[in-house]
């Protein structure tokens, strides 16, 4: 068993919560972390910002902004992945990302530093399978897990592409679309989660666009995880240093809509 | 490194160039951009689909365009230079185009891809606004939807652009994120594609992103570099020997060079756009850049020791992008083309003297290849032919060129 495996192995599906590092500054983030762990998150999904995030709404674009603005560099990132690890030495980390600050120094070098920093996966948004090369077997080298994206869009004929290199959980992107608040229909995830479960034994985590309990509970009935992002950044948006009473309040509505997801019925 | 047995066999199947291009896009727009590969190779097997390209670059563009000897220009070159040097200089006119640039040629192909792909609507990112035009022109000659993403800084440095983008039925959506130029514009339109990939393509500008744009906005392009070789070779019975183009993304200098890649001695030149100096704000990655990824691909790009991309400059809309097309940057590794660099002041100094001896108004990108021009036709033995495309008119920069010059209009 790894800590991710392990963030996945609770009788209730496992709360996954995003936050940009460095937002709205380096200082403030191990706070906004611990706040997240207060809160009942499972999985850390920790953002590594960007000058070019094209991927992401205008939530997570904010974010990335106002951390570069504050000078948040890629060893800031590290050693906040490092101290988290101290102080949390059971919490599975991801950092989530955009290739070009991962492989600037080499993916050999990024996949050390974020191995010994305490990471334990990482999702490289725009590394597809097809790139695997740029990345993937420096990450299996230093025994990180690499976790892919499937997406409305990837057909059958694709998935065991996607899946071939993929551990520690696959991340089901709900929306054919960016970070943000649009939302799936209840039933696409439903079948989506459906066919991923029938192609792989890895947890399927659910994420873009969640961001109520309600909503919550529901992809819970039918996935190994949930992943909440914007609506999590958009609290430290409003309260900047000060975000971790908020971010602590609003985790435990969704770990408490989570804890019975698995009782009701599908 | 040894040398391939051609230059022109570039991209793998896997869409690099050395290691250089690739497919580096989020996994949403991964099938559709496979779909576009199967689609585009269908094509160009398709006689139909050739027929059809070159019957409307030939009657709705107006190709092929001139190939044109500078001579008031060679001769004002000549001046001060030893005796029996200073080359002939000749350009290709591609800024008689409909439109008044190269970029309409790409967007002939890929709207006539679009349509076979079943797609009902279209999107694109511009910096200078010419490909903002040449898309919004297909899209009105083919009755498509059409929406445009353009920094807004770009906006109102372009003005005259955007009111033509309006006046042929496009949406013109103004992008304020980032440094607000070319770059954000292309983040933006990424969001959108990804977004409706469905129904939506997306015609790139420039011969960057995933593959297979790189390789299909090349070949599209190169109608350029073929229609000059044979147009010089039936003018002057031989082939030039220095190629040169200004290099933003690089679409026109792509045109240009890539049919004539394996005439070993034909020298080429991409010049990039170095803003201030490359000391201070500037557009030139090669010159200044380390290879990364961005936008789908990887290539040179500006940025600093963490990855994040800088943002560029120039005087030139066209040429204000951080990155560049991954087949120069394969281009540059392996030493088949030189590239080179002019500031701002240079490409000035170069739009006013084409102005005043050819009777031309050249767009301040091609206005970086006649700076480069001035500065190698004097080493140069008067019986040897430089060709320099001329990718766009300069309507467009009268307002920043008055700016630049301190005049007020």
């Amino acid at each position: 068993m790894t800590r991710l495996s392990d963030g996945f192995a609770a009788n209730r599906p496992a709360l996954v919560c995003f936050v940009t590092a460095g937002d709205p500054d380096a200082a403030a983030t191990p706070a906004i972390l611990d706040a997240l762990v207060a809160g009942g998150a499972d999985v850390i999904e920790l953002g590594m910002p960007f000058t070019d995030p094209m991927a992401d709404g205008p939530a997570i674009q904010a974010a990335n902004i106002r951390s570069l603005g504050a000078g948040t560099t890629t060893a800031d990132i590290l050693a906040i992945a490092a101290g988290f690890r101290a102080r949390h030495p059971h919490v599975p980390l991801v950092l989530m990302g955009y290739a070009n600050p991962m492989l600037r120094r080499g993916a050999e070098w990024f996949a050390d530093a974020a191995r010994d920093a305490g990471v334990d996966g990482v999702i490289c948004v725009d590394v597809p399978p097809e790139e695997d090369d740029a990345i993937g077997p420096a990450l299996r080298a230093a025994g990180v897990d690499l976790i892919r994206l499937a997406t409305p869009t990837t057909d059958a004929a694709r998935l065991g592409e996607v899946l071939g290199g993929a551990s520690g959980f696959v991340y089901y992107v709900s929306v054919a679309g960016i970070t943000g608040k649009q939302q799936a229909v209840q039933a696409s995830i439903e079948d989506a989660v459906a066919r991923l479960k029938g192609a792989t034994d890895l947890p399927i985590a659910v994420g873009f666009g969640v961001r109520t309990p309600e909503q919550a509970r529901a992809i819970g009935r039918v996935a190994d995880g949930v992943v909440v992002g914007s609506a999590i950044v958009e609290i430290v948006a409003e309260h900047g240093a000060a975000a971790p009473a908020p971010v602590t309040a609003y985790v435990q509505s969704l770990s408490a809509a989570l804890a019975d997801a698995r009782k009701q019925p599908a | 490194m040894n040398a391939p047995n051609s230059f022109r066999a570039q991209p793998d199947d896997r869409g690099h160039f050395g290691d250089y291009g690739g497919r580096y896009v989020a996994e949403t727009l991964m099938p559709l951009v496979l779909d576009l590969e199967r689609e585009y190779r269908a094509a160009k097997q398709d006689p139909a689909f050739a027929a059809q390209f070159d019957d409307l670059l030939e009657h709705y563009v107006g190709r092929p365009s001139p190939l044109y000897y500078a001579e008031r220009l060679t001769d004002a070159l000549r001046d001060g230079a030893a005796p029996g040097m200073g080359a002939q200089l000749w350009f290709k006119r591609d800024e008689l185009n409909h439109t008044g640039a190269h970029k309409i040629n790409n967007c002939i192909g890929q709207i006539l891809l679009a349509i076979r792909m079943g797609k009902t609507r279209i999107i694109a990112e511009t910096g200078a606004g010419q490909h903002g035009v040449a898309t919004a022109t297909v899209c009105a000659r083919f009755g498509l939807p059409c929406v445009i993403y353009m920094g807004a800084k770009d906006v109102e440095r372009q003005a005259p652009n955007v009111f033509r983008m309006k006046l042929l039925g496009a949406e013109v959506r103004a992008v304020e994120s980032g440094a607000r130029t070319l770059k954000d514009a292309m983040n933006e339109a990424l969001r959108d594609w990804v977004a409706n990939v469905h129904d939506t393509f997306y015609i790139i500008g420039t011969a960057a992103g995933p593959h297979p744009y790189p390789e299909l906005v090349r070949d599209f392009q190169s109608v350029i570099g073929r229609e000059a070789r044979a147009q010089m070779l039936a003018r002057t019975g031989r082939l030039p020997d220095l190629l040169v183009a200004a290099i933003g993304g690089g679409s026109n200098a792509i045109g240009l060079f890539h049919p004539f890649l394996d005439d070993g001695d034909v020298a080429m030149l991409g010049v990039e756009a170095a803003g201030e100096g490359l000391e201070a704000r500037h557009a030139a990655s090669l010159a200044g850049g380390f290879p990364g990824v961005l936008h789908g691909n990887k290539t040179y790009l500006l940025q600093d020791e963490d990855g994040q991309i800088a943002e560029a400059h120039s005087i030139s809309a066209g040429l204000d992008y951080p990155g560049i097309g991954p087949e120069h940057a394969w281009l540059k590794d392996i030493g088949r083309v030189d590239y080179t660099s002019v500031t701002d002041r240079e490409a000035l100094d170069a739009f006013q003297l084409l102005c005043r001896t050819e009777g031309i108004i050249p767009a301040l990108e091609p206005a970086h290849a006649i700076a480069a021009v001035t500065r190698r036709a004097r080493d140069m033995r008067d019986d040897q032919v430089i060709l320099a495309n001329l990718c766009g008119r300069g309507d467009k920069d009268i307002f920043t060129v008055a700016g630049a010059l301190g005049v007020s209009m």
